[in-house]
């Protein structure tokens, strides 16, 4: 189980930095969403990945421990406020500068001039 | 007369309200949003006085000479969330507390505050993040605060709207969220090795840590001088702040002084407390600095270029924030006490100097135009304003007799016992040279190249009186400063002192009473792989 959650958050990084590294606005918040998956999975794993185990202290028991499920939930909050807010920028940013490329330049020739070209996704 | 336990106590209860107050405000002016500009002012401001009063009482009584903790909820420190003052504390919340009146009285003098909805909850909020974040002795903490603060700086810095700061807000929320991943990274993998994140404990168990996780915990410690040296704008990672501080409105650009500060500061309290030479092993002293200060060197250099190749005034005045980052960095990356010394004395003038030179070149831009290389008809009130950049230009070039000028003696002779005091000293000099031409180059170009066609005054300033006076400010402190140099720096001394006390500040946040209340509680059992203390 250990070695697929790291392989898990693994992917999930790599995917994430690739997609912040684009030059369109879309796919760098997709990409920041995806690093804060992995980032929120990487601290549920601090608290060490057990089965069977109780998350309220009892006695004697063995438990699991809370508090990184505290810092997860803190996480997840504010990285839902920022892809939020970073949405909102990117609309208004693409509706301001008429393109929604990050440096806010002109759109690339038309991929219709170029039919064999790929569109950057 | 109050007895000295009750002044104690009082202090003890006021560390709470740095944090509280500004929050409260902003609750409130967002509930009267619809209440007028006016009513809003009045709740802002004497939210901003209360709070300097507040900040100026506690450092008067002296309740950072030793660290004050402030235990939330009265829980003990390695459990609960603990707010720790001291004296650097103590001196960041005063900074931010001045600029925020600064900022405050310039916004208001020249209506920035009515080009949008909610400037001041925003401003509230900014306020809010920066004291929490200067206040708590907790990690995970320190990240909400950080997020506290960058979220209200989003809004800050987007506040009145335009494609130009748009583009550049995009670009300072997209390196910052990508920061703010790192830190999470940072935090989780030191709670991982550590199974704790209060900073004093955090300590503790890097002293007891076994062998085989020095390799984990340096990692982190790397990964946080990451996000950091983002929050500072250090060399690789600068790059979002010309534009961002350039495009932005005075007020918040002058506010904004502070928040590169912030990294600063959180590198001298997380690197400084958790890998102080008193309490951490061997392998894992002193694992940044030297990347401090080769970093600080660059960033010095890539700023010097920035100001000699600006264009126009705020950007210009965005690269001297971003060498005197540079210069701090060296100061604290050297590491000595003397150096540290110099550094806090420098940090002081710069947060100053650099907040009051916004709101300068704001006015500059207000009457006459952004652009140095243009011609323009004369400004009005153009004695007044090229006086104070005359001063300014001399203050932040490093000149005597402002404090520039002493903060950087002193730092250039703590270096002397650098083995790498000779790139240091040629940097520094040849920098303040170079700033000096180009801070020249432009204030002949901004106030002699006038053509003396009559033309409309290009937006007279609504209340000029209260703006001037915003401007002036800054200045007038940094000549306080010059004048008072001797018990400052005695004071700065003895606070240099205290952030490579670790093992006091330990004590006094893990065991603030001889019988420490939860002392018998076990750490968690997947945790417990520490030597028995």
């Amino acid at each position: 189980m250990a070695i697929l959650f790291a392989l898990l958050i693994g992917v999930l990084t790599t995917t994430g930095v690739y997609l912040s590294l684009r030059a369109q606005t879309f796919p760098v918040v997709m990409g920041l969403t995806l690093l804060s998956y992995a980032v929120n999975l990487f601290l549920f794993g601090t608290g060490r990945l057990a089965s069977n185990a109780a998350a309220v202290i009892e006695p004697h028991a063995t438990y699991a421990d809370p508090l990184p499920q505290a810092l997860v939930l803190t996480a997840i909050v504010i990285a839902f406020a920022m892809t939020a807010f970073v949405i909102v920028l990117a609309l208004k940013t693409r509706a301001e500068l008429g393109s929604d490329h990050v440096d806010g330049r002109a759109d690339e020739p038309a991929p219709a001039t170029e039919p064999h070209k790929k569109t950057p996704c | 007369m109050l007895s000295p336990e009750f002044t104690q106590n009082m202090a003890l209860q006021l560390l709470a309200l740095p944090v509280f107050l500004p929050i409260l405000s902003a609750i409130t002016l967002i509930a009267l949003h619809r209440a007028g500009i006016q009513i809003q002012r009045i709740i802002s401001g004497a939210s901003v006085s209360i709070l300097l009063i507040c900040v100026v009482y506690l450092l008067a009584s002296g309740a950072g000479d030793t660290a004050e903790v402030y235990p939330m909820g009265d829980w003990p420190a390695p459990f609960g969330i603990v707010w720790v003052y001291d004296r650097l504390s103590g001196l960041m919340l005063l900074l931010t507390a001045l600029l925020g009146g600064v900022s405050f009285l310039y916004a208001i003098a020249t209506d920035e505050d009515k080009k949008g909805a909610h400037f001041h909850a925003l401003f509230q909020a900014q306020l809010f993040g920066l004291n929490g974040a200067f206040l708590t002795g907790d990690v995970f903490n320190l990240f909400v605060f950080f997020e506290v603060l960058l979220l209200a700086s989003y809004g800050l810095m987007l506040h009145g709207g335009g494609a130009a700061r748009s583009r550049a807000g995009l670009h300072y929320i997209v390196i910052n969220l990508i920061g703010s991943t790192i830190f999470l990274f940072a935090v989780g993998a030191l709670y991982g090795v550590l199974g704790t994140l209060n900073l004093a404990d955090l300590a503790v168990k890097i002293s007891q840590a076994p062998a085989s996780t020095y390799g984990l915990i340096a990692a982190a410690s790397f990964l946080l001088f990451v996000v950091f040296a983002i929050k500072a704008a250090a060399f690789p990672l600068y790059l979002w702040l010309p534009g961002t501080y350039a495009e932005t409105s005075a007020p918040v650009a002058a506010l904004f002084a502070i928040m590169t500060k912030v990294g600063l500061y959180a590198m001298l309290r997380v690197h400084g407390t958790l890998f102080n030479e008193l309490t951490a092993p061997m392998a894992l002293i002193n694992l940044i600095d030297p990347w401090m200060l080769l970093l600080g060197l660059l960033t010095l250099i890539m700023a010097t270029f920035g100001v000699l190749a600006a264009i126009n005034v705020r950007r210009q005045v965005a690269y001297l924030v971003l060498a005197s980052v540079g210069t701090l960095m060296i100061a604290l990356g050297i590491n000595t006490q003397a150096a540290l010394t110099g550094g806090l004395y420098y940090w002081i003038h710069t947060t100053l100097m650099t907040a009051g030179f916004f709101l300068l070149a704001g006015q500059i831009v207000r009457t006459r135009g952004d652009q140095i290389g243009e011609t323009h008809p004369p400004m009005p009130q153009a004695i007044l304003a090229g006086s104070l950049f005359l001063a300014y230009a001399i203050g932040l070039a490093g000149l005597p007799p402002l404090t520039g000028f002493f903060g950087k003696t002193m730092i250039l002779f703590a270096a002397l016992a650098n083995p790498l005091w000779v790139p240091i000293y040629a940097t520094v000099l040849i920098s303040s040279v170079l700033m000096v031409v180009a801070l020249a180059r432009s204030g002949s170009a901004l106030f002699y190249r006038v053509e003396h066609a009559p033309a409309a005054v290009k937006s007279a300033p609504i209340n000029t009186r209260l703006s001037w006076a915003a401007v002036s400010i800054p200045l007038g402190l940094v000549v306080l400063m010059v004048i008072a140099s001797k018990p400052i720096t005695h004071w700065l001394t003895q606070t240099s002192i205290q952030i490579h006390d670790t093992p006091r500040y330990i004590q006094r946040v893990l065991h603030p009473t001889p019988t420490a209340p939860g002392a018998g509680f076990a750490p968690h059992p997947l945790h417990d792989t520490k030597v028995a203390h």
